[in-house]
């Protein structure tokens, strides 16, 4: 039904487009901090241990880690098929750019809304990068 | 962004697979920053690993026929023939360091394989706008040659290397370079190694941010200021500093600031770096070998460690490392120092990244390193921090007293 799902402005920073489950972060993620054959967290005390980000539209506030293990923390996954399918964060740095670019996975920011407030862990998340429009279907509507 | 017509038609590709490719990361990068133009940068340096990564970018770029349009300069990988003679390195991994330098090669870089370019082999002047990656070597850049880099990636780096620009955002821009944590350092300053000690501190205390530093009483040293960079950015992400009375590009403190008020004050003293220098001792005892070089040593230090191990045999159970850059281990190889070093027991490699699978042998070992970097990359088990001193006496007996 058209009413249960929100539509949001957002800024594109590497496009395409991916739709998945949302898994919601509130703290940074250092992909290389994650298991590149599967896609869980590892990272020991992070709000995400033992969850799977594998083809999810992964919410989160920033990434974190030197440039080196970052970009090689995602491009393993990316390799293995457990990359996300989108990522949609508050703050961008250069390395997240330059991480998502190299695997082709959207990335957006500024959602015209914080995210944190819309989107919950297993709402159904669409990310049309090139469009600059996220759209969430609340779990269970 | 606003994109120039040259720079449109690289986007379509017109100037080839790899320029293009180059190209769009920028303009991503760009894009996600705001800035409104590209500018000219006069030279690149790309933190290249022998890793996944990195050498799918740097193959992408040099198969598409790319070129680097300005001197680009590389970090360390690994002497993969020196490690080959004794060790095993898993024959997977050193075909991906093989192949990583081939394509920087193909691609027009530098070879210079050192994390410290701008000692030697890529020298930004005062004013130059530039891109150089690696955590170490951007604030150096920054703040005591006082050229305007960004922290960059290996890639972002290579790619504004190839195109011969950068996007203009971040530290290209002067308000983005005002200070802001003031720090009153009361500590005693005698040697690169309170540096290294301090560096860590700042980095641990601020994180993200631009440090102010006041209290500093004597012109730092070359190497001191090299521990600085590389240790600040471990615990933390420091892409510039401020040395009142000695930095270049703001030398009082109030002009560091821009007339702003710092958003946060810290003192350190003799008790903080004695609380950095007991975190850092993680071991005791015995020891399996000693790595030292990360940052890569200077001529000056690579002396040091010769004259410490003048006429010295080091302990039989112990491997000792000293990693650095050709062009020091040429000079060093000249001027005898590697022959007392040799003649110790001891090893100088160039072109080498402590933080690489040539070190394999030593996964399950103990050591020590003067460097907390050293330690942090954890290729082996664990590592102990001392100063240099501490490092050759505790490798000549085989244990620390």
């Amino acid at each position: 039904m058209k009413n249960s799902e929100i539509s949001l402005k957002c800024h594109k920073i590497v496009g395409g487009y991916g739709e998945g489950e949302a898994l919601v972060s509130h703290e940074p993620i250092c992909f290389y901090l994650t298991d590149p054959k599967t896609g869980i967290v590892r990272e020991r005390s992070h709000e995400l241990t033992g969850k799977n980000l594998a083809n999810k539209v992964l919410v989160f506030p920033s990434g974190k880690a030197s440039s080196v293990v970052q970009i090689d923390g995602l491009f393993k996954l990316a390799s293995n098929n457990v990359a996300p399918k989108a990522m949609i964060v508050k703050e961008v740095e250069t390395v997240l750019i330059v991480s998502a670019f190299l695997v082709k996975v959207p990335l957006v920011d500024r959602l015209e809304k914080d995210p944190f407030k819309i989107i919950h862990t297993g709402d159904f998340v669409k990310v049309d990068a090139e469009k600059g429009r996220v759209t969430v279907k609340k779990r269970g509507s | 962004m606003y994109l120039t017509k040259e720079e449109e038609l690289i986007c379509k590709g017109e100037m080839g697979k790899g320029m293009q490719e180059a190209i769009k990361l920028l303009i991503a990068i760009g894009d996600a920053y705001d800035a409104e133009k590209m500018i000219p940068i006069s030279r690149a340096h790309a933190a290249s690993s022998g890793q996944e990564g990195d050498l799918y970018f740097v193959e992408l770029l040099a198969d598409g026929g790319a070129h680097c349009k300005v001197p680009t300069s590389t970090n360390p990988v690994y002497d993969i023939e020196y490690f080959d003679n004794l060790f095993e390195v898993p024959k997977n991994e050193a075909e991906v360091a093989r192949r990583v330098m081939e394509a920087y090669k193909r691609v027009g870089a530098i070879l210079s394989w050192s994390c410290i370019p701008y000692m030697a082999e890529n020298i930004p002047l005062y004013g130059e706008t530039v891109a150089f990656s690696e955590s170490s070597a951007t604030p150096y850049v920054n703040s005591v040659i006082g050229a305007r880099t960004n922290r960059e990636a290996a890639q972002s780096a290579l790619a504004a290397g190839v195109i011969g620009k950068t996007p203009k955002y971040g530290l290209h821009i002067k308000e983005n370079r005002k200070g802001t944590h003031l720090v009153k350092v009361e500590a005693t300053l005698k040697d690169e190694f309170d540096y290294t000690l301090l560096g860590y501190y700042v980095g641990k205390r601020i994180g993200y941010g631009i440090p102010v530093l006041t209290g500093i009483s004597r012109l730092p040293k070359t190497e001191e200021l090299i521990n600085f960079c590389a240790m600040s950015n471990v615990p933390g992400a420091i892409s510039m500093f401020y040395i009142a009375g000695f930095t270049v590009e703001a030398s009082i403190v109030k002009e560091a600031f821009q007339g702003d008020k710092p958003k946060d004050k810290i003192t350190v003293t003799d008790h903080e770096l004695k609380q950095v220098y007991e975190e850092l001792q993680t071991t005791s005892g015995k020891i399996d070998f000693v790595m030292l070089g990360c940052p890569h040593y200077t001529l000056k230090q690579v002396e040091e460690a010769a004259r410490l191990l003048d006429g010295k045999k080091i302990h039989d159970g112990v491997s000792f490392w000293v990693c650095t850059s050709a062009t020091t281990k040429t000079l060093a190889q000249r001027i005898g120092y590697i022959d007392v070093i040799e003649g110790a027991g001891g090893h100088v490699v160039a072109d080498t990244c402590i933080d690489e699978p040539c070190w394999i042998a030593y996964k399950d070992k103990v050591g020590m390193t003067d460097s907390p970097k050293c330690a942090y990359y954890r290729r082996f088990k664990e590592a102990r921090v001392g100063r240099l001193q501490d490092c050759v006496e505790t490798a000549i007996k085989g244990k620390q007293e």
